[in-house]
This record gives C-alpha cells, sequence and structure tokens, in this order.
C-alpha cells in the first residue's frame, strides 16, 4: 500500500499542502488574485497558502476523512506572490482552484467557497478579492445576459451612440400617477429610457401596480408621439422571490420592454433566477448595484468591482452601472475602463495598467451595457462618450429633471448634446479636446441646451479617488 | 417663477440616431459615410414611406454595397435611392458583420 498515506493527527503548516510554486495552471483552473495584509510575523507564503487552503479544500486540523479522497486532485493550491506595487505591508498572491470545486453555473457557490470564511481568518488583517479569472468550461455553464448588448440594440432601435437615461427624480415621495408624468416627460423629450430609482420598491406612498400601470401609459404615449422606441425600468427588487417574479410577470403584461433588480441586495441566486425569467420571457434586465461601496471601496479588503461585475455577466443582466469617472460617485478611470471591457467584449487581455490580472476569455457570452450615472450633465458629454463609447448608456437624473424648463427640454438638452458628440466623434474630432467648440455648435440650434450649459456650467466633482489602482 | 422665463418644449416626432440636430449637409453626410467606411463596415441603404417608420424592417435600396469603398458612390445610391422614393423617410447604415449589429444608422431624408 505505498500510494496511501498514515493519518497523523495534529496541525500542519498550511504551506506544506497548499504552497506549489512549481504549478502550472490548467486551463480549467479557476484562478483567483487576492491582495493579501498579513498579520505581523507570519511568512508570505504561509499567509497565502492559509488563504488557499481555506478558500477550498482546507481547515485549521487534519482530520482522518481527508484520506478516504483524493485532496491532491480537489486542493486549492496557492502558485505565485508579487509584491504590490507601492506598498510594503501587502503582497498579491494567486490561487488556482480545480474546477470541480463549484457547482455549475452558480457564482453563489464560486463566492462562497472564494470569499467565505477565510475572509475572516485570525492570521489575516486584511483581504481583498482583486480578480478572478473564470475558464470558458465554466463560464459555458452560465446563462450570462438575458438579451446581450446585440439583442438590445435590435429590440429597441439603437444604433451608432450610446443610449440616453435618466432615474426618476425625486427618488422617493410622488404618487403613481406625477411619477408616470415625470417619465412621460423625459421621454417625450428625447430619452431613450428612463428608471425606477433603487429606493423605489412599493412604498406606501407609490405602490408598485399602479406605478407598473402609469408608467406604461407613459412610454406608450411618448412611443407613438415621437416615433421611437422607448422603455422604463420597473424595479422588480422584493423581499421575497414570489413577489419579484410576480411584478416581472405584470411588467410583461403592461407591454414594458425592460426590468430591474439591485442583485447585491437582491443577492445572486435571485439575480440568476430572474435572469432565466427574462431570457424566457423576452425581457430585458437593468442591473443597479447598491450596497457595492461596502464591498469593494477599500483598498485592501474586500471584493474588487471587477469580479463583482464579471460574476454579474455570468449570473445575467443586460446593463450593469459602473461609475461615470467624471460625476459625483468614485471612479478612478483605467480601473473603470479595465471592468468596463470585462462586461463588453469576448476576450480581454491581462492588463496591470487597467488592474486586469488575468486573460479572460468570454466565449459567446452575451455583452452587458455599462451604465454611467450619478452626478453627470451637458458638460460632462464629451468625456462619457470618449470614455464609454456607443455601448453604454448615459443616465442623466438632476440633469435631466433640473433643467429650468422641466424634464422634456431638459432630456432634449441632453440629447442634442449627446448626438453632437457622437457626430463630431464619427467626424474624427477630439472630444475632450474640443468639448466647449462642439458644445457650444451644438447649444445654436437648441436654446434647450444652451440653458442647460448655462445652469451646470461650474459644477464639478473633483475628489481624490480612495480606491486607486496599485502603483508604484 | 417668471412664467416669462420659461420654454414651451414642444415634442418632436423623431426617427432615433441624429435626429435631434439640424438636417446634416452633404458634407456632413460624407464624413459619416467615411466613417463607416473607415470602420470596415459595409454601407446599406434603406428606404420607407413614413407611416411605417416604427417597423424594424424597412425596405432595402438594392443590396448592402459589400466591399465598398467609395465615398462617391454611396452618396450616388443615396441620391438615386431619393429620386425613385422621394416620399420616403431614407437612412444610411453602416452593418458591422463582427458584432452583428448596425455600427451606425441614420435617417439621411426625411419623407
Amino acid at each position: 500500500m505505498s500510494s496511501s498515506k498514515a493519518y497523523e493527527a495534529g496541525v500542519k503548516e498550511y504551506r506544506d499542502k497548499y504552497w506549489t510554486p512549481d504549478y502550472v495552471p490548467l486551463d480549467t483552473d479557476l484562478l483567483a488574485c487576492f491582495k493579501v495584509t498579513g498579520q505581523p510575523g507570519v511568512p508570505r507564503e504561509e499567509v497565502a497558502a492559509a488563504v488557499a487552503a481555506e478558500s477550498s479544500t482546507g481547515t485549521w486540523s487534519t482530520v482522518w476523512s481527508e484520506l478516504l479522497t483524493d485532496l491532491e486532485f480537489y486542493k486549492g493550491r496557492a502558485y505565485r506572490i508579487e509584491d504590490v506595487p507601492g506598498d510594503s505591508e501587502s503582497f498579491y498572491t494567486f490561487i488556482a482552484y480545480p474546477i470541480d470545486l463549484f457547482e455549475e453555473g452558480s457564482v453563489v457557490n464560486v463566492l462562497t467557497s472564494l470569499v467565505g470564511n477565510v475572509f475572516g481568518f485570525k492570521a489575516l488583517k486584511h483581504l481583498r478579492l482583486e480578480d478572478i479569472r473564470f475558464p470558458i468550461a465554466y463560464i459555458k455553464t452560465c446563462g450570462g445576459p438575458p438579451a446581450g448588448i446585440q439583442v438590445e440594440r435590435d429590440r429597441l432601435n439603437k444604433y451608432g451612440r450610446p443610449m440616453l437615461g435618466a432615474t426618476i427624480k425625486p427618488k422617493l415621495g410622488l404618487s403613481a400617477k406625477n411619477y408616470g408624468r415625470a417619465v412621460y416627460e423625459c421621454l417625450r423629450g428625447g430619452l431613450d429610457l428612463t428608471k425606477d430609482d433603487e429606493n423605489v420598491n412599493s412604498q406606501p406612498f407609490m405602490r408598485w401596480r399602479d406605478r407598473f400601470e402609469f408608467v406604461a401609459e407613459a412610454i406608450d404615449k411618448a412611443e407613438r408621439e415621437t416615433g421611437e422606441r422607448k422603455g422604463h425600468y420597473l424595479n422588480v427588487t422584493a423581499s421575497t422571490p414570489e413577489e419579484m417574479y410576480k411584478r416581472a410577470e405584470f411588467a410583461k403584461e403592461v407591454g414594458c420592454p425592460i426590468i430591474m433588480h439591485d442583485f447585491l441586495t437582491g443577492g445572486f441566486t435571485a439575480n440568476t433566477g430572474l435572469a432565466n425569467w427574462c431570457r424566457d420571457n423576452g425581457m430585458l434586465l437593468h442591473i443597479h448595484r447598491a450596497m457595492h461601496a461596502v464591498i469593494d471601496r477599500h483598498p485592501k479588503h474586500g471584493i474588487h468591482f471587477r469580479v463583482l461585475a464579471k460574476c454579474l455577466r455570468l449570473s445575467g443582466g443586460d446593463h450593469l452601472h459602473t461609475g461615470t469617472v467624471v460625476g459625483k460617485l468614485e471612479g478612478d478611470r483605467n480601473s473603470t475602463l479595465g471592468f468596463v471591457d470585462q462586461l463588453r467584449e469576448s476576450f480581454v487581455p491581462e492588463d496591470r495598467s487597467r488592474g486586469v490580472f488575468f486573460d479572460q476569455d468570454w466565449g459567446s457570452l452575451p455583452g452587458v451595457f455599462a451604465v454611467a450615472s450619478g452626478g453627470i450633465h451637458v458638460w460632462h458629454m464629451p468625456a462619457l462618450v470618449t470614455i464609454f463609447g456607443d455601448d453604454s448608456v448615459l443616465q442623466f437624473g438632476g440633469g435631466t429633471q433640473g433643467h429650468p424648463w422641466g424634464n422634456a427640454a431638459g432630456a432634449a438638452a441632453n440629447r442634442v448634446a449627446l448626438e453632437a458628440c457622437v457626430k463630431a466623434r464619427n467626424e474624427g474630432r477630439n472630444l475632450e479636446a474640443e468639448s466647449n467648440d462642439i458644445m457650444t455648435q451644438a447649444a445654436k440650434s437648441s436654446p434647450e441646451l444652451a440653458i442647460a450649459m448655462e445652469t451646470w456650467k461650474e459644477i464639478k466633482f473633483e475628489f481624490e479617488t480612495v480606491d486607486k489602482l496599485d502603483v508604484a | 417663477m417668471n412664467s416669462g422665463t420659461v420654454g414651451d418644449y414642444q415634442t418632436k416626432a423623431t426617427l432615433e440616431t441624429f435626429g435631434f440636430l439640424p438636417k446634416l449637409t452633404a458634407e456632413e453626410v460624407q464624413k459619416q459615410v467615411a466613417f463607416i467606411i473607415a470602420n470596415g463596415w459595409s454601407p446599406a441603404i434603406e428606404h420607407e414611406h413614413p407611416s411605417n417608420s416604427m417597423d424594424h424592417y424597412w425596405t432595402m435600396w438594392k443590396l448592402p454595397f459589400f466591399g465598398e469603398t467609395n465615398m462617391g458612390n454611396v452618396l450616388a445610391e443615396l441620391e438615386a435611392c431619393r429620386r425613385s422614393y422621394p416620399d420616403h423617410h431614407i437612412r444610411l447604415i453602416g452593418y458591422d458583420a463582427y458584432t452583428q449589429t448596425q455600427g451606425s444608422c441614420f435617417v439621411v431624408y426625411e419623407g
């Protein structure tokens, strides 16, 4: 019995089993990069091995039942350690997990392993999941976006430009009929899409069913009058899956083309189920990301948003909020471009300058529109079109409804600015360098835009980014 | 609020991309054709009676001009389509075969 091992009770050093610097990862392995900050005095290899063990097969003590299986086949392996540029306290560790550790089609299962108990491990001061390389074999088990960028463009007849949206304000307190009025005004003025605020579910001042009916009428009237296709993200995020599906069914019944879900507060199980329902029912799915900053903003602890974005693409959604880079919410430009690629491209190469730690092959999984929303106005348009390109939804909430003439004029101002920027870009002009000229020229034929430019000319949000990419 | 300072925004019937800009001049249309060709997309022309403008499918003017790299030919086809269907909307499309979408699509002439 030379192949079997004897059982020795006790505590072993993790690195004996889980630190394997000679390991060459398989194409089918799921790879993860963690930024690790150990307690003082613990060797890097031991900390890295502990992370690999605690996020895969290991526990703190040897147990006899390990010998009933081939743990060499199932264990996670820490295979590389790297310095974090400009940071002597932390380091990166790369861990390879065999694909059989994870249930097919379940980002829930992947996250439960990778960001489970290990994050509370005492030997660690901080731990951050920076990136995951999902093997194509695993991606093929996931449903992904219900429609994807290409199908959504065809359904909504929007080509050659970003789509334009707005979150209806005030975010809480309007009655259903007044809320539908605000939707109608935005859509008749030239927006493609409007959005329920994430806080809007079914409160006493506006129950969901009433909202859905009035909004459906607003969409229908705006489509008839403008000759363009319109939509409104009806938020079906609810307290239970049963209630969520009930609302989704009614949104379909009233003819709305798109619904909305908050994937982190609602949870990945609810999100994946809803994405499957949308695929079966021909509905588009907009994804909001409330709670993300709790998880992703600390540079040394938690989960980077690029991981959450990848998980969402696998779980399913046709739009995902990504920040704006230029607006009121946190977002480093290169880092944002890094995860925007993960949403939209079929292959994303490793690029440390964008915080991308692995090549990622998405195969034939449909792409997700990047949504830029939060504190943006017409003056940001040239930068937004440059940063986000056509496969995006640019959402101006206050920047539409705060227009002195009201929502419709605000919508028209944004639409004129957007189209002027797209036209100029197509002509080969540099939008960011020539933004003043392009906008001023466009305003000559649009009094609505001229007023919007005057209203918001002084508003900027210039604060240092908290979560920066690691550079020396 | 002084009611005199608030404008009455009137809903416009528009035809999607570039519908909110002043009508493009011949020179401006030419630049968009150049953009389509530079991207390696196939230029195509479609036309439809305004009463059917919400339909997904408009009638094709001939086949898409696969492999066309001469802007002048595309502009001449736009003119020929307009002469044949003066009361139709006419749109110019850039078919992107890689993403299977339309990288560009806008109405050049309104019927």
